[in-house]
């Protein structure tokens, strides 16, 4: 009971990261142009068919497996890195610091995080690199709040007062005495995370304001999949069930972890 | 109480402060010219110029700040780049259709959320909590841009019960609504079943069943009413997600919203709206969110000690 739900989830993902990794070296062509084969469904000869330009649909998916790959490795990277390290230096600093690191977090919590990421994507020019940094401005938040929050349960820990007590400078006390107690839960958060951006990705491209033609996207197939929904409702299908299956994996896995970790902790 | 009172307005007002100033800064900000990226590479130098001084971008930047401010307090919001229409004229026109499909989406999501949430609850480790857990998690795992057009596919196309996009009349707005509920939905139902399951350990309710009320007597009157604070605060920090989805989901039922705008604005690089579309969206779930605080206190006396 237990294993299946660890192990269906990793599989997918698993399958998903290696398939995305060695796809540069696949007999693939996600961009040739069959014209004969223009919303074709699949079919033995192409096992996911054909979309509205004639291209092959499962090279056009690994395509977009590595967008979402990408843009989730490093929004997760960047924004907890970043996050972390606002979060701990503001409980740690205290003080006037920790009360206007807190008002920021506060205002960049009081938007609706997508709708930052639309806007800022949308004043952007339309490329991956800068999905990044739109994802990536809205995610430290999330992080910063987390590591500030168990920052200011652990100063008051006897082992951070006895570095404390024996003259440690701050960042030797931050790295080596309060890091390595935040990683669990900054763990958990991460891999929720990656669920969240895979989404917000899709959602900026499904919009028109994420990777542009001719690279893909799991969220612009869908979007150009929507035109044809009557006639080849394998163009969204096929996108959105590799999508579904991707999220759903991570936060299988996260709720895993997150109990895993807790139980680690209880003893 | 009026002391909570002041202190949450003024609070959500430094926050509303806040809100506008990082909207402002937006533009100056990122990285790039704004100015270029509107026009695009092949703008003429006069042209970018003459953007520059119809945005106030050739001011310095407190002078520009400070026209902002005293333009927002006025009410005054600017005019469109696009339509030359004033901005606040476009948003009031386009207000009631967003929050019908937020309102819309809350009652679905609400209707599906408890009682799921208490079936789960109720049978808690069994089949049917599985069962309901598992939805939850689909639920959550699944965008709105990706159950839209699975929704427009059974039930417009196949079915044909609903329009596929557009808003002429009251059931253009039943598949968004779906569509932006069942998320929220998946979300506060784990949350329902979490707040019963601490609720259902309390002596009251035990009391409440051993002076002989029915179980469901018991769930209605006595479980769900002192589980619904927590859930309160849970759906107005939501409130964010909803109108978020809702800039997706206006986007793909075109929907005549205030979602729909911001998209619209942002292709046709008419930012003064896109900004105005950011502010207001976000100063409305601040808000929600000092409104729901603020209820919160009056329905719990118990959070008076604590404030």
């Amino acid at each position: 009971m237990l294993k299946w739900r660890v192990l269906i989830p990793s599989v997918i993902l698993g399958s998903w990261a290696i398939l995305s990794l060695v796809a540069q070296w696949l007999p693939l062509h996600p961009n040739q142009i069959t014209l004969a084969a223009i919303l074709q469904p699949p079919s033995f000869d192409a096992i996911l068919g054909f979309d509205d330009l004639g291209r092959p649909l499962l090279a056009r998916l690994l395509m977009g497996a590595r967008t979402s790959f990408f843009v989730a490795f490093w929004v997760v990277l960047i924004s907890m890195s970043f996050g972390t390290l606002i979060g701990m230096i503001s409980a740690w600093l205290g003080g006037y610091v920790d009360l206007w690191i807190v008002r920021i977090i506060d205002v960049f919590l009081a938007f609706p995080s997508i709708l930052l990421a639309i806007a800022l994507s949308g004043l952007l020019k339309p490329d991956i690199s800068n999905v990044v940094f739109a994802l990536s401005a809205v995610g430290w938040v999330g992080f910063a709040r987390l590591a500030r929050a168990q920052t200011l349960s652990l100063k008051r820990r006897e082992h951070v007062q006895a570095a404390v007590a024996l003259g440690a400078g701050n960042f030797r006390i931050l790295r080596w005495h309060v890091l390595p107690l935040l990683l669990a839960p900054l763990t958990v958060e991460a891999t929720f995370g990656i669920a969240g951006v895979v989404i917000a990705e899709a959602g900026l491209s499904f919009l028109g304001l994420g990777v542009q033609a001719p690279a893909a996207s799991w969220g612009s197939m869908i979007r150009d999949g929507t035109l044809y929904m009557l006639i080849a409702p394998h163009l969204v299908l096929a996108p959105g069930i590799a999508l579904c299956g991707v999220v759903l994996s991570v936060n299988l896995l996260g709720d895993r972890l997150r109990d895993y970790l807790d139980v680690k902790r209880k003893d | 109480m009026l002391q909570l009172f002041f202190a949450r307005l003024l609070s959500m007002f430094g926050v509303i402060l806040g809100v506008v100033t990082l909207v402002f800064l937006l533009i100056h900000l990122v990285p790039g010219d704004p100015v270029q990226a509107m026009l695009g590479e092949s703008a003429t130098a006069t042209d970018q110029v003459a953007l520059r001084h119809a945005l106030g971008l050739d001011q310095p930047l407190l002078t520009q700040y400070f026209n902002t401010l005293q333009n927002l307090v006025r009410g005054d919001l600017g005019t469109s780049l696009y339509s030359k229409e004033p901005i606040r004229e476009m948003l009031a026109r386009r207000i009631p259709v967003t929050v019908l499909l937020t309102l819309a989406g809350l009652a679905v999501a609400m209707a599906i959320a408890l009682p799921l949430g208490s079936v789960a609850a109720l049978n808690k480790d069994k089949f049917w909590d599985y069962t309901a857990m598992s939805f939850s998690l689909l639920g959550i795992s699944v965008p709105h841009f990706w159950l839209a057009p699975l929704l427009i596919m059974i039930f417009s196309l196949h079915l044909g019960w609903f329009p596929v996009s557009g808003y002429q009349s009251w059931d253009s707005l039943i598949l968004p609504a779906l569509t932006l509920g069942t998320a929220l939905a998946a979300i506060l139902a784990r949350m329902v079943r979490a707040t019963l399951l601490e609720v259902l350990n309390e002596d009251y309710i035990r009391t409440a069943r051993a002076k002989g009320l029915s179980r469901r007597a018991v769930i209605i009157h006595h479980a769900l009413r002192n589980a619904a604070l927590p859930i309160l605060t849970v759906l107005g920090l939501q409130l964010g997600a909803l109108l978020g989805g809702a800039v997706i989901t206006e986007t793909i039922f075109s929907l005549p919203g205030i979602g729909q705008l911001t998209v619209e604005s942002i292709q046709r690089r008419d930012y003064p709206v896109v900004q105005a579309c950011v502010l207001l969206i976000s100063v409305s779930y601040v808000g929600v969110n000092t409104f729901t605080d603020l209820l919160y206190s009056w329905l719990d006396p118990r959070v008076h000690y604590h404030a």
